[in-house]
């Protein structure tokens, strides 16, 4: 038992600044990407609801902040990812996706274009290859820097605007917006009292809300201000999990890996129109040609019979035919059913196609569906 | 009627050859909210520390395993329509299965409430 515990030690999993928070809170923490991070507090059905109708605050300083800087970082970015970074004005973010050589997907990532330089938010679960990937493939002049002083929190759901604007959170600057004029994929610096903050109208819940880069010294106080309002519970992982797989959205090391290229993981979108006209992209030959030629297989939506959960990694059927898998699956708390989504042939990828999946070798129907499985509700124009 | 534990977080009721099986108000709580409920079919025969079960609450697919050795009496359908009584009175009415006992004597194995108590104060 002892001998456990040592060994238990050596692994360090590291806490991150919220750690004693969440843990006062009562979470349920669990192992994840290296960190002591929060399942759930009250339930991951009533955290999720919870969201959807109200505003859920979640601690995902577990990923990693990168900021780059120096003469024509946009344009040695662009080396690396799809988007079309250099044409991304301050105060605007775009989702892109680091790409290997043969055009697989290294990882799926946030680029805010912050006026004075490029702030990057990728995965927590691959950090560390990102930063070295980047290092080794950017020119030495451009500088990156992790900002591990900074957590980030994501605030979401209907009630995040009002909740957000409520804590006296001031444009650091005249010419920023106030915060609850920001529109989907704007983001700008704020101030909290003299705490700085940078605040993005975005998120992985399909839900409006904001994600936000606090002092890791000042997080414990700000998050205590957010939560003191009736409107703003705190969430865990179970619960993100269960709204971004509601939302289409895929979760990187699931829906998407290096075996798999952008048109395949269903994010075309991701590829600006001048970076298909121009290329110069990682594996700018194969993605062009699948983006030309359709993809052998593409990610897809899955409603499924019943109401049995069909999960990651359940074969899926074509008649006697196993043509795909499945990638993400659970049950729906918003949609009150089980839901999936996975990989099948193109062929097969059109919606209201009848597949079957394998539940521990017994057969169950599921329906190719279009995503998102609950509509996203993105604030993407200011009204008045 | 005497009630035994697993350590694998089962209870089991026994009344003369027949038994009673479901999981406990702390597995269910570990588990959190459930979603879906597999239980064995009538005649399927179990052998004790096989599967005899599925559980799954919203993040995960969960094995509930036979305690004891015998033969499936009759599965709990109201878990079909109604998956979160195990969350809700799990001891009780979310029972997953009745079955023979097939060796009374496995019973001796199993703990009785206060040792099962204790052995989850120690968890």
């Amino acid at each position: 038992m002892s001998e456990t515990e040592e060994m238990g030690e050596t692994v360090a999993i590291e806490s991150l600044p919220l750690d004693a928070w969440h843990r006062a809170r009562g979470a349920r923490m669990v192992e994840f990407a290296g960190y002591h991070m929060p399942i759930q507090y009250d339930g991951i059905m009533a955290e999720h609801l919870w969201t959807r109708d109200n505003a859920g605050l979640f601690d995902v300083s577990h990923m990693g902040q990168l900021v780059f800087s120096g003469e024509g970082a946009a344009e040695a970015l662009e080396a690396l990812v799809p988007g079309d970074i250099s044409a991304l004005k301050p105060g605007r973010m775009r989702y892109s996706l680091l790409l290997a050589d043969d055009g697989g997907i290294l990882d799926d990532l946030m680029i805010t274009n912050t006026g004075h330089g490029l702030y990057m938010v990728v995965n927590g679960a691959v950090k560390w290859d990102d930063i070295a990937h980047l290092r080794e493939h950017l020119p030495d002049e451009i500088e990156m820097n992790l900002l591990d002083e900074q957590a980030l929190l994501a605030l979401q759901g209907p009630k995040a605007a009002a909740a957000l604007a409520a804590l006296g959170v001031v444009p650091e600057f005249p010419d920023i917006l106030p915060v609850d004029r920001l529109v989907f994929m704007q983001a700008g610096p704020y101030l909290w009292g003299d705490v700085r903050l940078g605040i993005s109208r975005s998120g992985y819940t399909g839900e409006d809300g904001f994600e936000i880069s606090v002092p890791a010294s000042d997080v414990a106080a700000f998050a205590d201000a957010l939560c003191a309002q009736d409107a703003v519970k705190p969430i865990g992982l179970g619960a993100r999990d269960s709204l971004r797989l509601e939302a289409g959205l895929p979760l990187y090391g699931h829906d998407l890996d290096e075996g798999i290229d952008p048109v395949e993981g269903d994010l075309a979108f991701a590829i600006s129109k001048r970076r298909r006209e121009e290329g110069g992209f990682p594996g700018a030959a194969r993605i062009l040609g699948h983006l030309a030629d359709g993809s052998p297989r593409k990610r897809v939506g899955l409603t499924i019979d019943g109401k049995m959960p069909v999960r990651e990694g359940a074969k899926i059927f074509d008649g006697n035919s196993e043509v795909g898998v499945v990638t993400s699956g659970g049950f729906a708390p918003s949609v009150g059913a089980p839901i999936a989504m996975g990989y099948v042939p193109t062929g097969l990828s059109e919606p209201g196609t009848a597949l079957a999946a394998e539940v521990r070798g017994k057969r169950v129907a599921v329906t190719v569906t279009p995503m998102p499985f609950v509509p996203h509700r993105y604030v993407r124009k200011q009204g008045g | 009627m005497p009630r035994f534990y697993t350590e694998e977080h089962e209870w089991i009721d026994v009344d003369g050859d027949v038994a009673t099986v479901g999981i406990t108000d702390f597995a269910q709580g570990q588990l959190g909210d459930i979603v879906f409920v597999e239980v064995p079919d009538t005649g399927a025969e179990l052998s004790k520390g096989g599967d005899a079960a599925v559980v799954e609450s919203v993040k995960a697919a969960s094995d509930v395993y036979a305690p004891v050795d015998g033969t499936v009496t009759e599965g709990n359908g109201q878990l079909e329509e109604d998956p979160a009584l195990v969350n809700s009175d799990p001891e009780g009415e979310g029972w997953f299965f009745r079955m023979t006992l097939s060796d009374k004597s496995q019973l001796d194995g199993l703990m009785n409430a206060q040792a099962y108590k204790d052995f989850i104060a120690d968890l």
